[in-house]
């Protein structure tokens, strides 16, 4: 191993503060550059033709009279994308999925798309193609999809993770198992069984900026491509692929983000930009509208979840059982496996099984959402946990306590537990002033507990002085929640430095080598332990100028407070020597400064959050007000704790619409009803309290300062932390999400009956 | 050493969810393994996590695996 990646309990000046973030001029000034504000001279304007049909055979397209518009650059249909897949189902299904094939497999899959000179052109071109298609049966319910019947989505698909493999088609791509222990002796040996079925209805990142992309690609296979994107390197790779082009020949730069939160992971319009540009021989710049982007980008799953659970009198669960359903879309997804690993992971269960079932209907392509399948899980076990409590007539949170997973524990999903901050974060819950806060009429309290992996991977980073002491950092990991603030604290606090004195900047895939997506909580995680490792590599660099100088044998100079001080009685007469004094000699001392690294940051560490949160229901209209919401999370090290509480403030808001407004509508033409935030109603500020948070910090023992991932976690507990508030407040259990005011309405209306 | 198979990853193992393997280091153990199971290459190509002693190491082939260490092995994880 190159480089000690153990906690070293250092103390720190910079990290840990909370300074002016780096990019917040530009953004509130519109000097920041987002996918959509890149132009090149000469370039068209690239728009899509989607399917207007659920599931329906694509017999002819016909491009003629859009080709023979005047303006029209290129058209497009799938014949125009070749099979490059080598046989990877994974890349032919991205392939599928950008563009159909014979198939429309989803009410807005892209079936055509054109080049023009301009917008009105495109769209005028569009309205030429005429495509003939034959409609199909079509499913889009998770639990219909798998019922005898149902109209199968792919002929070639088996059910994976059965025994004997299954010889015929089905819509359940995988089944995957999870659980130790023997759970039938488990619930034998419970005084009390709660077993009850759950339901989350389909929602999407909602990020504010649409996907958008600036494509150049030219008959010599050398291209470029400006993205709004969450892993530019991914996507170079992915679009490589798919288009038959050397991974060094495309450069992709990725522009400011405007959220993704695991939609802009992966690839959708971008291999068609650049499909478009190299038949037109012209750059093309393609935007998504807001009705693209919710018709045909990766929304999360809906599932159908059931769960049970047994415990004795004295509060300890014997026994734990999920089965989840979670749809992925028209294309296989192994977001049900995610579901079932997660279910519970907060526990320390001795009899636990999870069973979690993929399946296809005709939707758009799932895509990771924020600790992807994790959050529905959570919302019927933590249900469960809590109507459990109720039944033992325990303390919700003292329930939690006495069978909270600790260091030792071997999770539901397989592993045995290092230190861990699942119980911290109940005690702290226990213990908040927002837990001793009086309840009035309608108003009901929830806490849920929420789990999540979290992951490093590869990593590339360079740090390089300038003369005049100012350090620019080059990091690969795209900013998605405020990493380049973080990270130039870190660099500042190990060369001893002002934070000011260092600009980070996303260096394009020509600048650095590989590193993977900013997703899995990474970007400070990972880049952070990179930058410590370059920081580190240009001190050396720094000391040996020194000595240089001094002439004096390396051995005998230390790097403290950002100056390099020569050690010994013999050293006395030599003064320190600054960074800036240093940097400013270089050019005559050996040239520029410089520091590097490459690394693969696994030891990442698990993660765990509690929430509570109080709720009013008016029993009326069924409108639910959060009156008061606290996130309780463990941040390993908070680098900048600013961004560290707005990471699970942001989580906790995304969960709250989730759980009470957020939901994918369609009709039953297999049609979406509601492709826009006027009829998918996200949160808005007047909807939200202000939520607070309390950062524990229990160090991850594998990295230098402890950093945990702190991005995802937030967004598990929300569900259920409304849901059981909501069930408090009206007396009856809510099973189904988002629980919207005519769903609690109808909930109180069944109960009277 | 034991190595545990979670998931859909014991069906390439014949459906054992324990199966005895050899290596000094997560990237040995990974040949050792596709040397008996050669189902397991299909998942190894699509990306597994290995777990030694509950610390989940996705990409870091030359990770030690200490004696009697508790090992399993996961399918990849993907974020948001």
């Amino acid at each position: 191993m190159p480089y000690e990646t153990d906690y070293t309990n250092q103390g720190f000046t910079k990290v840990g503060t909370r300074v002016n973030r780096p990019d917040g001029v530009d953004k509130v000034t519109g000097r920041a550059k987002y996918g959509a504000d890149a132009n090149a001279a000469g370039q068209l304007v690239g728009r899509v033709l989607r399917s207007p049909h659920a599931h329906a055979l694509i017999t002819k397209i016909d491009t003629s009279k859009a080709e023979k518009l005047p303006g029209v650059k290129a058209v497009l249909t799938g014949k125009d994308f070749p099979d490059l897949t080598g046989g990877n189902r994974g890349l032919m299904d991205i392939l599928e999925n950008c563009m159909a094939r014979g198939r429309a497999l989803y009410d807005g899959h892209a079936v055509a798309a054109v080049a023009a000179i301009d917008a009105d052109t495109a769209n005028k071109a569009l309205k030429l193609i005429k495509v003939t298609y034959k409609q199909l049966p079509h499913v889009t319910d998770v639990d219909e999809a798998i019922k005898p019947g149902a109209p199968i989505i792919h002929d070639w698909v088996r059910t994976a993770g059965v025994t004997p493999a299954p010889t015929t088609a089905s819509n359940v791509a995988q089944r995957s198992e999870f659980g130790h222990g023997d759970v039938d002796a488990g619930f034998a040996q419970a005084d009390v069984i709660i077993e009850k079925s759950f339901k989350t209805e389909q929602t999407h990142q909602g990020y504010i900026e649409p996907h958008a992309c600036l494509a150049t690609l030219g008959p010599d296979g050398s291209g470029e491509l400006w993205v709004t994107t969450q892993g530019h390197f991914t996507f170079r790779n992915v679009c490589a692929s798919l288009l038959g082009l050397e991974v060094a020949k495309l450069k992709v730069t990725s522009s400011e983000i405007g959220g993704g939160f695991g939609g802009k992971t992966h690839v959708w319009t971008e291999p068609v930009a650049l499909q478009l540009s190299r038949k037109a021989n012209r750059p093309v710049k393609l935007v998504m509208s807001r009705d693209e982007v919710f018709r045909a980008t990766g929304p999360t799953s809906s599932t159908s979840v059931d769960v049970k659970i047994g415990a004795k009198r004295n509060g300890k669960i014997t026994a734990a059982t999920a089965e989840l359903r979670y749809q992925s879309g028209a294309f296989p997804g192994m977001w049900a496996m995610f579901g079932a690993m997660t279910s519970f992971a907060c526990y320390d269960l001795k009899n636990v099984k999870s069973v979690g079932f993929d399946v296809l209907v005709n939707r758009p392509k799932v895509a990771a959402y924020r600790a992807p399948s994790a959050p529905m899980a959570a919302f019927a076990v933590e249900s469960v946990v809590d109507m459990l409590a109720a039944e033992l007539g325990m303390d919700a949170v003292d329930f939690r306590i006495k069978n909270a997973a600790k260091k030792g524990t071997k999770a539901s999903y397989g592993p045995v537990y290092g230190p861990i901050g699942i119980g911290p974060t109940l005690d702290a819950v226990k213990n908040h002033p927002h837990m001793k806060r009086k309840l009035g009429k309608n108003q009901g309290r929830g806490v849920a507990c929420g789990f999540w992996f979290n992951f490093g991977g590869q990593t590339c980073t360079d740090l390089n002085i300038g003369v005049d002491g100012s350090v620019n950092l080059t990091v690969g990991t795209v900013d998605v929640g405020g990493s380049r603030a973080s990270l130039a604290l870190i660099a500042a606090e190990e060369l001893g430095i002002d934070y000011e004195q260092v600009r980070v900047t996303i260096g394009d895939t020509n600048s650095l080598g590989h590193n993977d997506t900013t997703e899995g909580s990474r970007g400070t995680f990972s880049s952070g332990m990179a930058t410590i490792f370059a920081a580190r590599n240009a001190v050396d660099v720094l000391k040996q100028r020194a000595a240089a100088t001094w002439d004096i044998p390396v051995e005998q100079v230390i790097w403290e407070a950002g100056e390099a001080r020569a050690k010994g009685r013999q050293n006395n007469n030599l003064p320190p020597l600054s960074l800036k004094e240093i940097a400013a000699k270089s050019p005559r001392t050996g040239g520029p400064i410089a520091g590097h690294n490459e690394v693969v940051a696994d030891g990442a560490g698990v993660s765990f959050a509690s929430h509570m949160c109080d709720v009013e229901v008016d029993p009326e209209t069924g409108a639910t007000k959060i009156l008061r919401y606290t996130v309780v999370q463990d941040a390993g090290k908070a680098i900048h704790p600013d961004y560290v509480e707005g990471q699970f403030q942001g989580g906790a808001a995304q969960g709250i619409g989730w759980a009470l407004n957020e939901e994918y509508i369609y009709g039953d033409d297999g049609r979406l009803q509601n492709a826009g935030f006027l009829d998918y109603r996200i949160p808005v500020c007047s909807d939200l309290p202000f939520i607070d948070t309390q950062i524990l910090e229990i160090p991850n023992p594998n990295h230098p300062y402890g950093v945990r991932g702190v991005g995802e976690t937030s967004i598990v507990p929300p569900l259920a932390a409304i849901g059981n508030a909501v069930s408090n407040a009206v007396g009856v259990r809510m099973t189904h999400v988002p629980m919207s005011p005519p769903r609690i309405l109808n909930a109180i209306e069944t109960a009277k009956e | 050493m034991e190595v545990q198979l979670a998931g859909i990853l014991s069906q390439a193992a014949g459906g054992a969810r324990c199966v005895e393997c050899t290596g000094a280091t997560i990237g040995e153990l990974l040949q050792s393994l596709v040397l008996r199971y050669p189902e397991m290459q299909m998942h190894l190509d699509e990306g597994v996590a290995v777990a030694v002693n509950g610390e989940i190491y996705r990409d870091r082939r030359d990770q030690p695996i200490p004696n009697n260490a508790d090992v399993f092995l996961l399918p990849r994880i993907q974020g948001g």
